[in-house]
């Protein structure tokens, strides 16, 4: 598998001189492997990823974790989703209420937006994320309810044993007395169990969390603590705070280097790895 | 396999409360109760552990009003897992210390998305007999 990060800022879409290296664009990431591209979320960097996709004419798979707007708002921007030929399959979680496709229409839709999503071009399928592994050509897909306000999914990709975890939003340590608990009680433990790599919201520093608790994140601390008890390979952080410069995150990042345990790489937007 | 998420949500509710809160799997195993719901049933979650239906229908006695032992198909938790409806009762029972209370429990199910049942909650408080 080829992993890319094309956004890795969480909440709002962040550019400026502060943010050149970790990167301004909301979440997207891509994952490629020999049968299958996936795309995690439609951020802001969903934009430039389509615009590298203009030769590119196989089934393209969406894969949105929740409806937030900075999960969703490049959607509209994705070059591809405009191809009359093009096959685009969207995924997102289930709901009680509303279908995906009357969820999307919210955003996708005047006033909103101008262009509605029947009118986009593409050849779009809309699916809910079934409760059990699915397969996407050479890949099996889990996707599995976090804790994160209203439906939200982490993703767990698998091609042979290797394997990646995506948890751009989520709060693990939300209500827990202590953190972290038993792995059968921690949220997303099941999907970043093993895996080589895992993308993690990691968007707090510990004081910021205690401000924030129950806002749907984590502090950096319990990203790291999760990873380390899911015995995971490399841990990626991800989602960084609007507000935190490069600096500053290389020091958040640094700081979890020097611990014993998972080997932790700041997620800069470009950054690209195999598994 | 983890929990699913709902439950996980329900049990750190439930670490929160002081209202005695008890909790049951889609099989009916008891997978946690809180402090406040140790202090009726006389038993630490943590001794406890978890306890597959038969286990824990049979651990505490438990009585109607007029002393008859209650069926265990009559538990408002019990029918609140197979009826998928809430249920209400008032009833007796004595813990694992041996000591005897009159509870009243409110339980209802936990139903997902799809129809997907997740399992039930009881919550009960000691029943002030004076107040009846």
């Amino acid at each position: 598998m080829q992993v890319r990060l094309w956004g890795t800022r969480g909440s709002l879409a962040s550019p400026g001189p502060d943010t050149v290296r970790y990167g301004g664009n909301t979440s997207c990431v891509e994952v490629r492997t020999d049968g299958a591209l996936l795309v995690l979320d439609a951020g802001t960097g969903i934009r430039e990823l389509g615009a590298s996709l203009r030769t590119f004419d196989g089934r393209i798979d969406l894969l949105l974790t929740h409806l937030h707007l900075d999960h969703l708002q490049g959607i509209g921007f994705f070059e591809p989703m405009f191809r009359r030929e093009q096959e685009v399959h969207v995924w997102g979680p289930p709901s009680t209420t509303e279908d995906l496709r009357q969820r999307l229409g919210r955003y996708l839709s005047p006033p909103l937006f101008p262009v509605r999503l029947r009118d986009l071009g593409s050849q779009v399928t809309l699916h809910d994320v079934p409760h059990q592994p699915f397969e996407i050509g050479d890949t099996m897909i889990r996707g599995d309810s976090i804790i994160h306000p209203g439906p939200t999914l982490g993703y767990r990709i698998s091609v042979g044993s290797r394997s990646v975890a995506y948890l751009p939003d989520h709060e693990p340590a939300l209500g827990a007395p202590t953190f972290p608990i038993d792995p059968g009680w921690t949220s997303g433990h099941g999907l970043a169990a093993g895996v080589d790599v895992l993308i993690h919201d990691a968007q707090y520093t510990p004081a910021e969390y205690e401000e924030r608790v129950g806002w749907g994140h984590s502090s950096v601390a319990h990203t790291w603590a999760l990873a380390a008890q899911a015995g995971v390979g490399r841990l990626v952080t991800f989602h960084h705070d609007p507000s935190h410069g490069d600096g500053q995150l290389d020091a958040l990042v640094a700081e979890l280097q020097a611990r014993d345990g998972p080997h932790v790489i700041g997620g800069t937007e470009g950054l690209q790895l195999t598994v | 396999m983890g929990q699913p998420i709902e439950l996980i949500l329900v049990r750190h509710l439930a670490t929160s409360l002081a209202i005695p809160l008890f909790l049951v799997d889609p099989d009916g195993t008891m997978v946690f109760y809180n402090e406040a719901a140790e202090l009726v049933l006389g038993r630490r979650f943590d001794d406890a552990g978890e306890m597959p239906f038969a286990e824990w229908t049979s651990a505490f006695a438990v009585r109607d009003q007029a002393g008859a032992p209650l069926d265990i198909d009559e538990l408002p938790l019990v029918r609140a897992l197979r009826e998928r409806r809430p249920a209400h009762a008032r009833f007796d029972i004595t813990g694992l210390d041996g000591a005897a209370r009159t509870i009243e429990v409110s339980a209802f199910p936990l139903e997902a998305e799809g129809k997907r049942q997740l399992g039930a909650v009881a919550l009960f408080w000691e029943s002030d007999a004076e107040a009846h």
